[in-house]
């Protein structure tokens, strides 16, 4: 048992204090992301997600070029983003994709810009890679308290509103007539995504951060069929995702080539898909032993056998 | 709760008085009127595109009226009215959705509200009496996405009911059901408007599978209504006046079929209701 520790935890691994805040830091943000993904997922706006996430790009490099940590700058950007997606994508759903498009296009040109000033006015050449691609261990301590705020923030947001999510996903039409605020809601929505696609990217990059807000909670939906179970899921999914990433990411400085660990992004994301698959392939197996149990049923009746009293259930 | 004072058993529950509605420069529909009383079951009958769900949109206070007014329970249209009970003709039940049949109920209970639910007992027990009503307690707990259209319909008809509404409305529960599902919805819901005395208005576009079961009904073409008895409406003349061009109406063993009239230079013509547009060529062959 020590030894298998040993083996999974390189050393060094406890006592490291960026080691320390990555846990803290990947854990809250998974929670958040779980929750909130989920809404994202059933209300079919993974593209919008994705492009709030890339959109922050732009914000990250400028908040760079003026001193500031990344996180305002991605958070910025994707708020004023996601309001222009409202704004001109109108209600109907395709409009909303061509919406969610153009601004997507402007903000990566900005990141363009903004990225090039980065590299030309600084010597620091690990820039773009760091906010395109994230560094969980570099995340700064004093961003702690922000990212722990925030996320708390967006989880009450999200626990206040559970319900009429949940019945404005099913039909908005249904919602309104109930009296929910929908267009209000949608915005309110909208804004914690984007706040929740931001911390994600603070985590694992501007361009990863909807593998943590779609790849959890799309897990989450194949495991469990009740509405706060998947909330639940999604966020313990993420933390798996993120934990055991940075665990495998610090052990890879002792991997080719020597010296030099893998990124904790790569990491993260190959096990966010991993973990999908692997949902996929439970619920499948659990379908066909479901079914063969259905098709045997009625032959034993028939060969005089006493019907299963449980098969009702 | 649905108690109102000032209003007793005989008036109207729903009165749409001359209600006529413009959408983007075309006038959807014109000078509807007719009346529901408790307890009645009132088909809105007409083709796709005939403005059956717009009229819906303005009973439920989400569509506002160009001209006419509309009194639910005797008084005028509020957002969130409890009196009136809806299922939408689109709802999204996506097999990936994680919702149990149950929880689609609940959210009928207090789906509008803020926070998340609380009184666990209490709110289960209102769910299972509502699951029982509808004859769905058996696949309570299964996921929604993966029922049939059928089961689908009946927990919808519970999440719409469970909020004690005296108005029931039904947005074409019909459409994609097979001829046995479609059999079961029409005999719950004649059902729940004799016990309960709920008013049901439920539109669809083929009036047969209604026919055993239907007080009056509202027929819509081009926007334009009439309403009455199956027997005063669907007659060759009132069709013919509301399409504006003759209109035959054949009773074929207890079935009507309403057909183009034998004037037009191409004779009679036989279309499936459900992909034709606004038009007299419509018919059910069933």
């Amino acid at each position: 048992m020590n030894q298998l520790l040993r083996a999974l935890f390189a050393p060094g691994f406890f006592a490291s204090g960026p080691v320390h805040a990555a846990l803290v830091v990947g854990a809250v943000v998974a929670l958040v992301t779980g929750a909130v993904g989920v809404f994202t997922v059933i209300r079919g706006q993974a593209f919008a997600g994705h492009a709030l996430g890339e959109v922050g790009s732009a914000g990250g490099s400028a908040a760079f070029l003026g001193g500031a940590n990344p996180l305002w700058g991605f958070m910025g950007i994707a708020v004023v983003a996601a309001g222009l997606i409202e704004l001109l994508g109108l209600h109907r759903p395709r409009a909303r994709d061509v919406a969610t498009g153009l601004v997507l296009g402007a903000g990566l040109g900005l990141a363009a810009l903004f990225l090039y000033l980065d590299a030309t006015s600084s010597s620091t050449t690990g820039v773009a890679v760091t906010i395109l691609f994230g560094s969980l261990f570099a995340v700064s301590q004093q961003m702690l308290p922000s990212i722990v705020a925030l996320s708390a923030v967006s989880l009450v947001v999200i626990a206040l509103c559970y319900r009429m999510l949940l019945l404005s996903s099913l039909s908005s039409d249904l919602a309104a007539a109930r009296g929910v605020p929908v267009r209000a809601l949608g915005i309110a929505y909208l804004v914690i995504m984007a706040v929740a696609v931001s911390l994600a990217a603070e985590t694992i990059g501007a361009i990863l951060a909807t593998a943590l807000v779609v790849g959890p909670p799309a897990t989450a939906l194949r495991l469990t069929k009740r509405p706060g179970g998947a909330l639940v899921v999604a966020g313990l999914v993420g933390v798996a995702a993120v934990w055991l990433g940075i665990v495998l990411a610090y052990d890879s400085y002792y991997w080719a080539p020597a010296g030099h660990g893998w990124p904790v992004s790569f990491f993260v994301v190959a096990l966010v898909f991993l973990f999908y698959l692997v949902a996929g392939a439970v619920t499948g197996i659990a379908e066909a032993r479901r079914r063969r149990h259905w098709e045997t049923a009625p032959r034993l009746a028939a060969s005089g056998c006493a019907e299963h009293p449980g098969d009702a259930a | 709760m649905n108690v109102l004072p000032d209003h007793g058993a005989d008036d109207p529950i729903l009165s749409v008085d001359g209600v006529s509605v413009w959408l983007s420069g075309r006038e959807v529909l014109h000078d509807v009127r007719f009346r529901i009383m408790p307890g009645e079951f009132t088909g809105l009958i007409g083709s796709n595109g005939a403005g059956k769900t717009t009229l819906f949109r303005v009973i439920l206070g989400l569509q506002a009226s160009s001209t006419g007014s509309v009194l639910v329970g005797g008084r005028p249209l509020t957002r969130r009215n409890p009196i009136i009970g809806y299922v939408p003709q689109k709802v999204f039940l996506d097999p990936d959705m994680p919702l149990r049949a149950r929880d689609v109920v609940a959210l009928g209970l207090d789906g509008h509200r803020l926070g998340v639910p609380l009184g666990w007992r209490r709110r289960r027990q209102a769910v299972d009496a509502m699951l029982d009503a509808v004859d769905a307690r058996h696949f309570a707990d299964a996921r929604v996405g993966n029922l049939s259209g059928g089961e689908q319909q009946r927990v919808l008809i519970a999440h719409a009911l469970i909020s004690r509404p005296r108005l029931l409305l039904l947005d074409e529960p019909l459409a994609n059901l097979d001829i046995r599902a479609e059999g079961e919805v029409v005999a719950l819901l004649a059902r729940i408007a004799r016990e309960q005395r709920i008013a049901v208005l439920i539109s669809a576009h083929d009036v047969n599978p209604l026919l055993p079961v239907l007080d009056r009904l509202v027929y819509v073409a081009s926007g334009k209504t009439a309403s009455g008895t199956t027997a005063e409406v669907i007659r060759a003349e009132v069709l013919s006046a509301l399409y504006g061009q003759h209109v035959d109406v054949l009773r074929v063993h207890g079935r009507i079929l309403v057909v183009a009239g034998a004037e037009g230079p191409s004779g009679v013509t036989f279309e499936e209701t459900d992909g034709a547009a606004v038009g007299p060529d419509i018919v059910s062959l069933r």
